[in-house]
């Protein structure tokens, strides 16, 4: 117990937390576009558990972490392709094809797993640091937000990028309308379809690159079922943000922590078992949506597939 | 009536249609349709529900193409291929339900369709906007959230939003529906101040007297065909009384006289009788899309028809349901046959004799994927003798359902088809025998004949005056004014929430009726 | 949300009420359940040849053991008990109109506190009366489970995917320190609950391994089906889950029936982590986990939601299911392979309903 408030102890969990949240983050601001635009995406589980999967064996054989990042992204579109056909093109089903994509790519990433690592399960070296000069030398700190890959600055610095997008240029105003009346949007010569495409397709390089981040960075392995849940984190971080990236970033440090604590209690010296704080994440997103849960503001058109002229 | 001084603009169409059909499932909504539009003049495209002018409009807004037969633009053929090309065409269209994303604001609305990549380019936008409000004399809020405008402003938005696009021909679809007598006025006027300018304009309309009082050139459909057109010079030589005979005409056959127009109703009420139907001070929360009632009280004898006046969207569905128990009361107290039921469940109040008769047919009034038979008994799941302890008694439910399909016309393939496959008039009858079968005291009626064909229309109306007759209350609500000047003994004006009047159905009670909707005391 | 929201074709079409079956309904129907299962073999296929085994020795290996053998056989039809509970369990949510994806963490909730209850009560008190107790506490526990997610759906209108999978995560978790901390077993070195001894689990069919258990399933499923279809309380829940607002029209309580609805569900859940101890496992092991929930839900949407269609595409996932296993010992292909094949079917059956749907529509113009 003595380990508790330890700046060791702070620092570890904190910087446990940033690298837990990474890929909630991703995973929730992805979602939250689709959301956005009217798609309740599912299956973003399923895209990260194929990001993560290509991530990983993108750097493991090139070497490079950032060529990883680019596969698990591409392995993250390749998923959100089938749904943008499927759901968003020919219009079925939202949530059942997100199921299937979920439970499929449990299954082939896992299968595929074992047939190429399941006898050697290699890692990867550590990820390389970006160090930011200065502000890492701050106490507690400073080790905990600036010594981590780059990818992760660039993730934070996307909130607010995507909030800009949102609320500044066309495709906001494009992707909102096409989530609230898509009828209007149509109306006013844009292609509905096209538009909810690109937002799930954003959304599976998005979910792709925080699957990719977790298995590259965050654990450098691939295991299957290695994602355990951050995809729908990530859409309850969507649901309870209410079309503001920065609320994603605030949930997903939130959950980081939770996620982070069991490492950090180790470190701490503090026993207390897995199965309990692997509870803990959990546990804060049914409190959340017991306190915030009807005041999760979603689009209109959301999950209702788009038929120009329906009768 | 008015004449069009488009004379330097004459003769050229903008857009014609030639022959174009379009056909869906089972039906053919357009036959071969000739149509010539004209900048400076309003074409009326006059017709009942079902006649196929919303699918004409489909058809020259780029939403759906035709089946046969051509469009022509400009007097070139030109197949009008999505919205998009039909805005770079110069055609904008106000559609009859609000195509406005209501959580962005006027400017983001009209900013909708830009290249993706851009800043919104707000500056340019306010300025062409100021220009065209000026020359039409209208005002608009920019920056307020399109959920905050009335329904008049928000057409108002639309029209606009076809002005910014250098529309040359502007299409407005029943755009009169959500408007009090004086938007009406307005409308006009705004019409002839555009054609004025060299627009074409097609009016898309039910209504005869606004035809007859907008137009400049008439086009009447029925049934998918066009029966007859009235040029502007016709419409220069005859007076309304007349235009309105030969629409009539057109539209009926051999009868003189305006269908719609009957004599006041023959008076059934029991004048000594206590109310059926007492509502006193009856208040409603607003919630986000639904405004809330306020200190609403009215009563209804025996016989009696009251009809609810007022622009579609002030309180007239939440009354509906708070009287029926959907939807829960902050205060007030509503007695049937003088035993409160304010406190009652949607099923008590029903079995007590209180029925309501919802106008979202489909969406709320019966399970479109059920069959015919079910649905006359959904308000009854699990009542003797078509349960007995629990366990569904197919024969009682099938001998009863044929015989109310015999009772009230209903024409069905056979009792299993889906209720969904009806056609309009028929779901209604499916709904009209569930409520008004047994038992009721007093029924809601919450919009009975929008969308029916004339021949629904009038039987369903014909069924709520002798549902009246039987010493039943019946409670009228509508947002047409003929209609409720053809049916009611009174009629109340519903307001922001608000009773503002209620009017005895006398001679003047159309004027009356309509100052009490745009605020003014009876 | 309800699941007939699209009045374009879904592979969740429910209620085809119409008309009386002639034969080219018959071979339509046949079509459309064989076709798509079919489909989804060839595609999975191609995926087995990918990783290099041979799908027609994989599909031959698993017919054999999981059908042509005897033992295999008997441990299809052992394995249905647990599959037709959940399969009940589902149907009665899904044509409710409500997702009850926890079907995963209330099995296990209900499989620990039967393996925790079951050695305590047979010895004290007979054997039928122990077991009837330890069913109905295992019943108990699933449905208090189902609670949150059920009262934010029926008062707050918190969309109940993300509650009901949130709670599997947690029901996982907890089953494990339940498992490991509460109900651990002293005697042995793996952390497991204390064994059932075999005479006091539910007795096996005549000379056969098969669990009477089979027997309780098919029951479930049967009431679940006769309840739905020709009952009062059956036609209210299907009314909630084709067309909401007319369920509030037509005065039925929603918000009471959706808590009941997710405690039938979640109880039948339940049901089924029991029936698999007391009926062939006997104890749970820490970590164990078989995930049949989700597994299921392509079966039942296949039978598209008839009870008794449903028994037989549960039986094909019980053949698929002990054949996978008996394929990952052998051949070396991890019974993940039958998500993988799961989730094509679904697929695939929503694909052939939308075609169908379409072909229909074109018909009739």
């Amino acid at each position: 117990m003595t380990g508790l408030f330890s700046e060791v102890f702070l620092s570890a969990l904190l910087f446990g937390a940033v690298t837990a949240a990474i890929p909630l983050l991703l995973a929730g601001l992805g979602e939250q576009m689709s959301e956005k635009a009217g798609v309740l995406n599912i299956g973003i589980e399923g895209m990260m558990l194929a990001g993560a999967y290509l991530g990983f064996v993108g750097a493991f054989y090139s070497g490079s972490l950032w060529l990883g990042f680019l596969t698990g992204a591409a392995g993250g579109v390749a998923v959100a392709m089938i749904m943008a056909l499927l759901c968003v093109r020919i219009g079925l089903n939202q949530i059942v094809i997100g199921i299937a994509l979920t439970l499929g790519l449990e299954g082939l990433t896992a299968l595929l797993h074992h047939f190429q690592f399941s006898r050697s399960y290699p890692r990867l070296p550590a990820a390389e640091a970006t160090v930011i000069p200065l502000l890492s030398d701050i106490p507690v700190i400073g080790p905990a937000f600036f010594k981590h890959h780059l990818i992760v600055y660039l993730a934070v610095a996307l909130v607010f990028a995507m909030g800009y997008l949102y609320r500044r240029t066309q495709l906001g105003l494009n992707l909102q309308a096409a989530g609230d009346k898509p009828a209007a949007l149509d109306v006013a010569g844009i292609d509905v379809i096209r538009t909810r495409t690109i937002a799930v397709l954003t959304t599976g390089a998005l979910a792709g690159l925080g699957g990719a981040y977790l298995a590259n960075v965050g654990a450098g392995l691939f295991i299957p079922f290695i994602t355990n849940g951050a995809g729908f984190l990530g859409i309850v971080l969507a649901m309870l943000a209410r079309g503001r990236p920065v609320w994603v970033l605030f949930g997903a440090l939130l959950f980081g922590v939770c996620l982070s604590l069991t490492t950090a209690m180790q470190v701490a010296g503090i026993n207390i078992p897995t199965d309990v704080i692997q509870m803990l994440p959990f546990l804060a997103v049914m409190i959340m949506l017991v306190l915030f849960g009807r005041r999760a503001s979603l689009p209109a058109a959301l999950g209702i597939p788009y038929e120009r002229g329906a009768r | 009536m008015s004449g069009s001084f488009s004379s330097s603009v004459a003769g050229r169409d903008i857009v014609a249609l030639e022959g174009v059909t379009k056909r869906f499932p089972g039906i053919v909504a357009n036959d071969s349709v000739d149509l010539s539009i004209r900048p400076g003049e309003v074409h009326v495209l006059l017709g009942e529900n079902g006649a196929g002018k919303s699918t004409l409009i489909g058809m020259l807004s780029g939403l759906q193409q035709p089946d046969e037969g051509r469009i022509l633009v400009d007097g070139k053929p030109t197949p009008i291929t999505s919205p998009r090309h039909a805005l770079a065409l110069g055609i904008g269209t106000v559609f009859q339900h609000m195509m406005l994303v209501p959580t962005l604001t006027v400017a983001e609305n009209l900013l909708l369709g830009g290249p993706w990549w851009q800043r919104p380019r707000t500056e340019e936008l306010e300025a062409r906007v100021a220009e065209i409000t000026r020359s039409l004399g209208i005002t608009v809020k920019l920056h307020a959230k399109v959920s905050e405008l009335s329904l008049g402003e928000q057409q108002q938005v639309e029209i606009l939003r076809a002005m910014v696009r250098n529309s040359r021909l502007l299409i407005l679809d029943e755009s009169t529906s959500m408007l009090t007598p004086k938007g009406i006025d307005e409308l006009g006027a705004l019409m002839r101040r555009l054609v004025e300018q060299g627009l074409a304009i097609v009016f898309i309309t039910h209504k005869l007297k606004e035809a007859a009082a907008f137009g400049d050139r008439i086009s009447v459909l029925k049934l998918g065909r066009k029966v007859g057109e009235i040029p502007p010079e016709r419409f220069r030589a005859l007076g309304e009384q007349a235009i309105i005979s030969e629409i009539v005409e057109l539209m009926f056959g051999k009868q003189k006289d305006d269908p719609e127009a009957v004599e006041r109703p023959v008076r059934t009420v029991q004048a000594e009788a206590a109310p059926l139907l007492q509502v006193a001070d009856l208040a409603v929360a607003p919630t986000d899309n639904a405004p809330g009632l306020s200190s609403i009280s009215f009563d209804i004898r025996p016989g009696e028809i009251l009809g609810i006046a007022g622009i579609d969207g002030n309180g007239q569905k939440q009354l509906a349901e708070a009287l029926a128990g959907q939807r829960a009361a902050t205060g007030g107290s509503v007695r049937l046959e003088g035993v409160a039921i304010e406190a009652l469940s949607v099923g008590e109040r029903r079995r007590r004799g209180l029925r309501y008769l919802t106008d979202d047919r489909l969406g709320e009034g019966t399970v479109g994927t059920f069959p015919v038979s079910i649905n006359f008994f959904l308000k009854q799941v699990g009542a003797a003798p078509f349960w007995r302890h629990g366990v569904e008694q197919r024969g009682e439910i099938d001998e009863r359902a044929a015989q109310l399909v015999r009772e009230y016309d209903v024409r069905t393939p056979s009792l299993k088809t889906p209720v969904a496959r009806l056609s309009g008039g028929n779901i209604q009858k499916v709904l009209l025998a569930r409520e008004l079968a047994e038992g009721a005291k007093v029924v809601i009626f919450n919009k009975p004949t929008y969308g029916l064909d004339l021949a629904n229309t009038l039987a369903s109306r014909q069924r709520i005056r002798d549902t009246a007759a039987r010493g039943l209350a019946v409670l009228l609500i509508s947002t047409d004014l003929e209609e409720l000047l053809a049916m009611c003994d009174r009629v109340a004006v519903i307001a922001n929430g608000a009773l503002v009047g209620t009017v005895e159905n006398t001679d003047d009670a159309r004027t009356r009726i309509g100052r009490l909707m745009i605020g003014l005391a009876a | 949300m309800s699941i007939d929201t699209a009045p374009t074709a879904s592979a969740t079409a429910l209620d085809a009420t119409s008309g009386t079956a002639t034969r080219r309904d018959i071979l339509h129907r046949l079509l459309m359940t064989l076709g798509p299962i079919l489909i989804a073999l060839i595609i999975a296929g191609f995926i087995l040849l990918a990783v290099g085994v041979d799908p027609l020795a994989y599909y031959g290996f698993v017919l054999e053991k999981g059908l042509f053998s005897p033992l295999g056989i008997q441990q299809t039809l052992t394995r249905m008990a647990p599959l037709l509970f959940l399969a009940a369990g589902l149907i009665v949510a899904f044509r409710a109109g409500m997702w009850n994806l926890g079907g995963d963490g209330q099995f296990l909730l209900g499989a620990v506190t039967a393996a925790a209850s079951a050695p305590v009560l047979v010895q004290i008190m007979p054997s039928w009366l122990a077991l009837t107790f330890s069913f109905l506490i295992a019943m108990a526990v699933a449905m208090i489970w189902s609670l949150i997610p059920a009262l934010l759906r029926a008062y707050q209108g918190v969309n109940e995917i993300i509650t009901t999978l949130m709670m599997t995560f947690l029901g996982t978790s907890l089953a494990n320190v339940l498992v490991k901390l509460m109900f651990r077993d002293p005697s042995t070195t793996v952390p497991q609950t204390r064994t059932l001894p075999v005479e006091d689990r539910l007795p096996r069919l005549f000379e056969t391994t098969i669990t009477s258990g089979l027997l309780l399933g098919l029951a479930a499923i049967i009431i679940v089906h006769l309840v739905m279809t020709r009952t009062a309380f059956g036609l209210k829940l299907r009314i909630v889950g084709a067309n909401p607002r007319a369920a509030v029209h037509a005065g039925l309580g929603v918000s009471g029936l959706t808590v009941t609805v997710f405690a039938i569900s979640a109880g039948l859940a339940g049901l089924a982590g029991a029936v698999d101890i007391i009926g062939v496992q006997g104890n749970v092991r820490a970590d164990w986990n078989p995930a049949y929930g989700l597994a299921v839900i392509p079966a039942v949407f296949l039978a598209r939601m008839n009870g008794f269609a449903a028994i037989g595409f549960v039986f094909l996932l019980s053949v698929l299911s002990i054949g996978g296993e008996s394929a990952a010992r052998r051949l070396g292909v991890p019974n993940h392979f039958t998500l993988v094949l799961v989730s094509i079917v679904l697929i695939v059956l929503a694909l052939a309903e939308y075609v169908d749907h379409r072909y229909n529509q074109s018909r009739k113009a």
